[in-house]
């Protein structure tokens, strides 16, 4: 200990904090131990990692098999028989879509990722380029995958497993915000007939379950259609399921108008901006940041929503897990297709939850503590 | 009609704003009763009065952030009325600052200032950022042109607002207590941006309770109490020979803390 100093007013240096204050052991002694039931819960919670992740490493990697042509192949291992997930991978990802055309659904996989590009990086070279395939993209895959114009046509039966689930989350979450965002300001419209159109369709959606939406696109459609016209099964799935996003997001989207001051609004029309643009270049940009997290929940809530379209017979991810699940060679691996299953869901939502995270921390720069 | 030829007569030397048998109600609540008040081309009128005597709306009705109920405002001779056409009209002649600033937060001052020129006016983006330049210069801040609103004091946010709307060359300039939330040593900074402006021989309509500015650059004080225009009169005769008891009240109210 140093003795106690005295310095003139204003000429007090910044001395070290001191040393208990830095370094692993105020580390530990803060985050692990800063109590005694912090420390009773510290050796308690390290007792179960110690308990439970040697069996889980266990029956995931040391004594399970990767490789094989039927259950046979992982009869002497006792940890989890991956051979299933490798020997049907290719009906996973692509369901029953033809095997000499997989290659189409995969030029479409690496085209979604170059048209999500512009709106998901802050800064990209040529964002121009970028933005005219995104806009031009929809149609190019719905070429790619169904076909025709010089393709072998696929039937959308076929389509199935990851592929499908990505096409229905993808379709419903570019096709949902818009109309989300269009159904906020309807709500908050002047006009009576908008608002009371845009407050009827929110409140029916949303008091309606999304598997009574799919029964009814699936069975109830057929009575209004004239006879012999058809109306593809996966297009009324997309549908419903775009609506029923849509009614969640307008509410989501709503908080975030309500959260702008009013002034923000004045300030725009007192400078000539007419509603388009005041909402456009003032209020969207601010409302639609402030609730990102929400926007993010409900795509995250739509994502695993996809699956409920097993109910009306198509093969998405879970389904085609379910099915691979009674396939005779391969009876009783229930557990391993599932966690499977779950764990491709789990990558892309979690993937979600990151890049949310990470924008609202890139948004919220530089304009904290504003107006 | 009478009324519509005097409205062709105005246009070009007549009256900025002219306000005639103007009423309007918040609801059942009567916010403004019969006001009737001209401003001339590079007049400077300050309005004052208690809270709530309808001062801040009279100025809102002139760009129709508020609509008026009964009577007829023009400005620069076209006429409010709910014909959007003519609010846009309106709008590009009429700048205003307000109380809370209302800079948009998630862009620059550069951006702010040029947003409206941009796109209201279509002008290419480099000459909109010289004009914006132009203005931030001649509120004294150029420096902090590429900040965002939310790193700046409130005296220079409230000039950031200024030069705001300076940039759409308004031919008038509405105040609506322009330092009513500024912090004591930053209200100064403000109004000197103000008494230029006046000086430069900008038609100014300002709402405040700065009397010292009023006393130094309005031709007339408008007096508000309850909705009414109690008074009118050059600040000379104004502040020390008032007309009204009420007036005579306010000001020794405002005048003696």
């Amino acid at each position: 200990m140093t003795e106690a100093k005295t310095y003139t007013p204003g000429q007090h240096p910044n001395l070290p904090p001191p040393p208990n204050m830095v370094g692993s052991m105020a580390w530990l002694r803060d985050n692990l131990f800063s109590s005694w039931t912090n420390g009773a819960l510290t050796f308690l919670s390290a007792a179960l990692l110690i308990f439970i992740v040697p069996p889980v490493l266990d029956w995931a990697f040391l004594n399970a098999t990767f490789s094989g042509e039927s259950r046979d192949a992982c009869a002497a291992a006792t940890g989890a028989c991956w051979a299933v997930i490798t020997a049907r991978f290719d009906q996973f990802v692509y369901g029953l879509y033809p095997s000499e055309a997989t290659w189409r659904i995969n030029i479409a996989f690496v085209g979604l990722l170059i048209a999500v590009t512009p709106w998901l990086a802050p800064r990209v070279p040529f964002k121009k380029a970028f933005v005219i395939f995104s806009l031009a993209y929809p149609l190019l895959a719905l070429w790619l995958l169904a076909g025709g114009l010089g393709l072998e046509p696929v039937y959308t039966g076929r389509w199935g497993g990851f592929m499908l689930t990505l096409v229905i989350g993808v379709t419903g979450i570019v096709a949902s915000l818009p109309l989300g965002i269009m159904l906020a300001l309807g709500r908050q419209s002047d006009l009576p007939i908008v608002h009371t159109l845009s407050v009827t369709f929110i409140e029916v959606v949303r008091g309606v379950p999304l598997i009574m939406f799919l029964f009814m696109a699936s069975n109830m459609l057929n009575l209004f259609l004239p006879q012999g016209v058809t109306f593809d099964l996966l297009m009324r799935a997309l549908i419903a399921v775009t609506l029923f996003s849509a009614a969640y997001l307008a509410e989501v989207v709503r908080g975030g108008l309500q959260a702008i001051p009013k002034g923000q609004l004045e300030a725009a029309q007192a400078m000539g901006l007419n509603y388009w643009q005041a909402m456009a270049y003032i209020i969207l940009p601010q409302a639609l940041r402030t609730v990102i997290p929400g926007i993010v929940n409900s795509f995250i809530a739509l994502f695993k929503d996809t699956s409920l379209v097993a109910i009306i017979g198509l093969f998405d991810l879970l389904n085609m897990a379910k099915a691979i699940v009674t396939d005779v060679t391969w009876q009783g691996l229930s557990i391993e297709v599932y966690v499977f299953s779950a764990f491709i869901y789990w990558i892309v939502c979690f993937g979600m939850s990151r890049y949310s995270i990470w924008l609202e921390g890139r948004l919220g720069g530089g304009i904290e503590g504003t107006r | 009609m009478s009324m519509t030829d005097n409205a062709s007569n105005i246009t070009g030397p007549g009256p900025a704003v002219q306000m005639e048998g103007v009423h309007k109600w918040f609801d059942q609540f009567h916010v403004l009763k019969d006001i009737n008040l001209t401003v001339s081309n590079g007049e400077r009128v300050v309005i004052c009065g208690p809270s709530g005597s309808g001062k801040s709306t009279l100025i809102r009705c002139v760009n129709r952030l508020e609509a008026h109920q009964r009577g007829q405002i023009f400005v620069e001779g076209t006429e409010i009325t709910n014909d959007v056409k003519h609010i846009d009209t309106i709008r590009r002649e009429v700048g205003m600052v307000f109380q809370q600033f209302n800079l948009f937060p998630h862009m620059t001052v550069l951006e702010n200032c040029t947003i409206a020129l941009t796109k209201v006016r279509r002008m290419p983006k480099a000459e909109a950022d010289k004009v914006a330049m132009e203005y931030l210069e001649r509120v004294r801040i150029p420096e902090q042109a590429q900040k965002f609103p939310g790193q700046l004091s409130g005296g220079q946010q409230q000039r950031v607002a200024i030069a705001r709307a300076l940039c759409m060359r308004p031919r008038i300039m509405l105040f609506d207590e322009p330092t009513s939330a500024l912090d004591p040593e930053m209200i100064k900074e403000v109004l000197d941006v103000m008494v230029d402006l006046a000086e430069s021989g900008m038609t100014m309509m300002v709402v405040t309770h700065e009397m010292g500015f009023a006393r130094e650059v309005a031709d007339r004080m408008v007096f508000m109490d309850e909705g009414e225009i109690i008074e009118v009169a050059p600040p000379s005769v104004f502040f020390s020979n008032p007309a009204s008891d009420r007036t005579k009240l306010f000001l020794s109210q405002i005048l003696d803390h």
